[in-house]
């Protein structure tokens, strides 16, 4: 049991540390301590991070296989903490400021977090809905946070409802699979599912990717993503397209390999049918929006079909791909909300992409940064972003998908037109803008490192590479 | 016949009628009254099975809250049952159709479902907790050994649904009276009222 116990301890000590600031804030100071509790809460996973980091290489399993601790899930629970610590940084400011900031508001990250720990980490059916349950929970309440507004509690509603509903296919789907397989255990399904697949298998299978596809917001069970995007705080928002994504295509990445690892040919076609339709829906819908956080709620559909066309490729190269990608695309989206974080109007926040018609005149520096980005995003080349989408293209090729990765360029290529929108609007734009300029420096300071990660990290990728490598060959052997 | 066979059919003719009157029934209170024969009755059946720990369950959560609860609403609640019946037959033929659907799933689950080798759909009661053990103590086994780690991961996600209810709904009211018990306790009679002698044609 202790040995068990040590493996799990990261999830234990943030665990402990969440119920720690429930019973401080509660008997001390309240929401007067809230600003205190996301500084100490990003610090905290920031440690968390570098430990789990640093930990060392092997893999290690708890509870007879129900938890697995190996390179893929150190890898992916980096990213989330790392993604977190961030996300809580930039929305200290501006959560206070709207007087949104409660000290339940960084506790939930944290309980959101060690649910997403579980995932990337879990080694079995119940403990996969388990790490599921508790950071849909979280979030559904984190999006409802602003609760004077009817859209915030429409978007908390609105994702309870379809997330409850999501969480009904994937129970549906792994209960089939249970049965069939006669335990719950990825090392038991893995066994019992190889060759010829029963029907019934089939159908487990295609529930849990569906329930999944959900979680990852990919086209066809995408609908929540632009309301939920647009009616939450923002920097939920920006929560929203960071930590959960990598947490459920980690997720994704562990039940296909992990338990069906035996029967690719079933659910790499699933997973390319999303893939195409994601980036196309993401790419196509994107150009009528004009709302900035729905722009970046379609932005993120069509790049979570990127990811999984690396995944569809059923190679240790594509879940490589995917790591790579993901862990791209956090770093981006980090930079582009700090940047929409920082739109702002006498104060009030701004979402209209109008409103940054030549604002490169007022802020030079922050409309280059926010170029870059978008040139990021639409995956221009020399910029990092380009490679995200490069490797997962060459992984899809490699497995003899070459149509996926054709129609993932075509896609990309209708996909930029609404991000070069918007830089043309910030250069060329018909009337000046009237947005503040200044603004927090915190939100100055990722925007422009985020910036720079994806012009300067065309020499090494910073060594993500290595690292994405050592992850998927732990994960797919 | 042997006994345990006629408890069978006792309990299950027990547990459709039961659950026939619960809808036929005209009025609602003895629709749930129909509907606690019913949930008896299932209990009667896990007995059988040799699962009394659910069996206890269903009694103690379902006939003594679920169906209390029920009971409640049916007596407090002004629903107009009689209309409610009447769109009966309007959707018969959806539940009909869900019936038919169901019966097909366990016509499905019995033909023609296979499973893994070495696996069997019937899982020995037994096999997990180690053999002897009564219900209780095998599920505690399963559930704060084997299970420890989802038991506890449980306890968190009810502790977000704690958290999450409070954050949403409670608004703290400045202006609300409340008691203040130590206060009326140490109340002095004598400095609670004051007289004062006023003559009459002076104010105060």
């Amino acid at each position: 049991m202790s040995a068990d116990l040590n493996i799990i301890l990261p999830e234990i000590f943030l665990s402990i540390f969440a119920m720690l600031g429930l019973v401080v804030g509660a008997y001390g100071g309240k929401d007067k301590l809230a600003a205190l509790f996301v500084w100490v809460t990003s610090a905290v996973l920031v440690a968390t991070a570098a430990w789990i980091g640093f930990q060392g290489a092997g893999t290690g399993r708890a509870f007879g296989g129900m938890f697995v601790d190996d390179g893929f899930a150190r890898f992916a629970k980096v990213t989330i903490l790392l993604a977190g610590a961030a996300i809580l940084l930039m929305s200290e400011s501006y959560m206070a400021r709207r007087d949104l900031l409660r000290f339940e508001y960084p506790l939930l990250i944290v309980l959101a977090i060690v649910g997403m720990m579980v995932m990337v980490s879990a080694g079995d059916l119940i403990a996969l809905y388990m790490g599921l349950e508790l950071q849909s929970l979280a979030l559904y309440v984190v999006a409802a946070l602003r609760r004077d507004s009817v859209k915030s509690t429409e978007a908390g509603l609105k994702y309870f409802v379809l997330g409850a509903l999501s969480s009904g296919l994937l129970l549906y789907g792994a209960s089939l699979v249970y049965g069939f397989a006669g335990t719950t255990l990825f090392a038991g399904i893995i066994e019992a599912a190889e060759g010829e697949t029963p029907l019934g298998l089939l159908f487990g299978l295609a529930f849990i990717c569906a329930g999944l596809a959900f979680k990852i917001s990919a086209a066809p069970f995408h609908m929540w993503t632009p309301d939920v995007y647009e009616g939450s705080p923002t920097p939920v928002t920006a929560f929203f397209a960071t930590a959960p994504k990598v947490a459920a295509m980690g997720l994704f990445a562990r039940v296909v390999h992990d338990a069906f690892g035996g029967v690719i040919g079933d659910w790499q076609q699933i997973l390319a049918v999303l893939s195409v339709a994601s980036m196309f829906l993401g790419a196509i819908a994107a150009i009528g929006q004009t709302n900035i956080k729905r722009l970046m709620a379609y932005s993120s559909i069509a790049h979570m079909g990127y990811a999984l066309m690396g995944l569809a490729a059923g190679t240790a190269q594509g879940v490589e791909a995917m790591l790579i990608y993901m862990a791209i695309y956090v770093t981006m989206n980090i930079g582009t909300f700090a940047f929409i974080l920082s739109m702002e109007k006498d104060g009030a926040p701004v979402v209209e992409i109008n409103a940054l018609s030549l604002y490169s005149k007022r802020e030079p520096m922050k409309a280059l940064a926010m170029l870059v980005l978008l040139f990021s995003l639409a995956g221009v080349p020399p910029l990092v972003g380009f490679f995200a989408k490069y490797s997962v293209l060459l992984a899809a090729v490699d497995a003899g998908l070459a149509w996926l990765a054709i129609l993932g360029v075509v896609a990309s290529v209708i996909g930029a037109f609404y991000y070069l929108r918007i830089v043309y609007l910030m250069y060329f734009g018909a009337d000046e803008s009237e947005l503040d300029t200044g603004g927090s420096g915190i939100l100055w300071g990722f925007l422009i490192a985020s910036a720079a990660a994806m012009v300067f990290g065309v020499v090494n990728l910073f060594g993500v590479e290595g690292a994405a490598a050592a992850a998927a060959a732990a994960l797919v052997n | 016949m042997t006994p345990v066979v006629l408890t069978f059919y006792l309990f299950a003719i027990a547990c459709i009628a039961g659950g026939l009157f619960t809808v036929i029934s005209r009025n609602p209170v003895h629709s749930v009254l129909w509907l606690i024969l019913s949930f008896l009755s299932a209990a009667g059946l896990f007995v059988l099975l040799g699962a009394e720990f659910i069996a206890m369950l269903l009694i103690i959560v379902y006939v003594g809250a679920v169906a209390v609860l029920f009971l409640f609403v049916v007596m407090m609640l002004d629903v107009d049952f009689a209309e409610l019946k009447g769109e009966l037959a309007r959707y018969m033929p959806l539940a009909l159709l869900i019936g038919v659907v169901i019966l097909m799933q366990l016509a499905m689950a019995f033909g023609v479902w296979t499973t893994a080798d070495g696996v069997s759909i019937a899982a020995e009661p037994d096999a997990v907790a180690g053999g002897g053990a009564h219900n209780t103590e095998a599920l505690g086994r399963i559930l704060y050994d084997q299970y420890f780690l989802l038991f506890q991961l449980a306890g968190l996600i009810l502790l977000v649904a704690m958290v999450g209810a409070i954050v949403l709904t409670l608004r703290h009211r400045t202006n609300v009276k409340r008691q203040d018990v130590l206060a009326q306790m140490y109340r002095d009679p004598a400095k609670a009222m004051e007289l004062k002698d006023i003559k009459p044609g002076q104010g105060l």
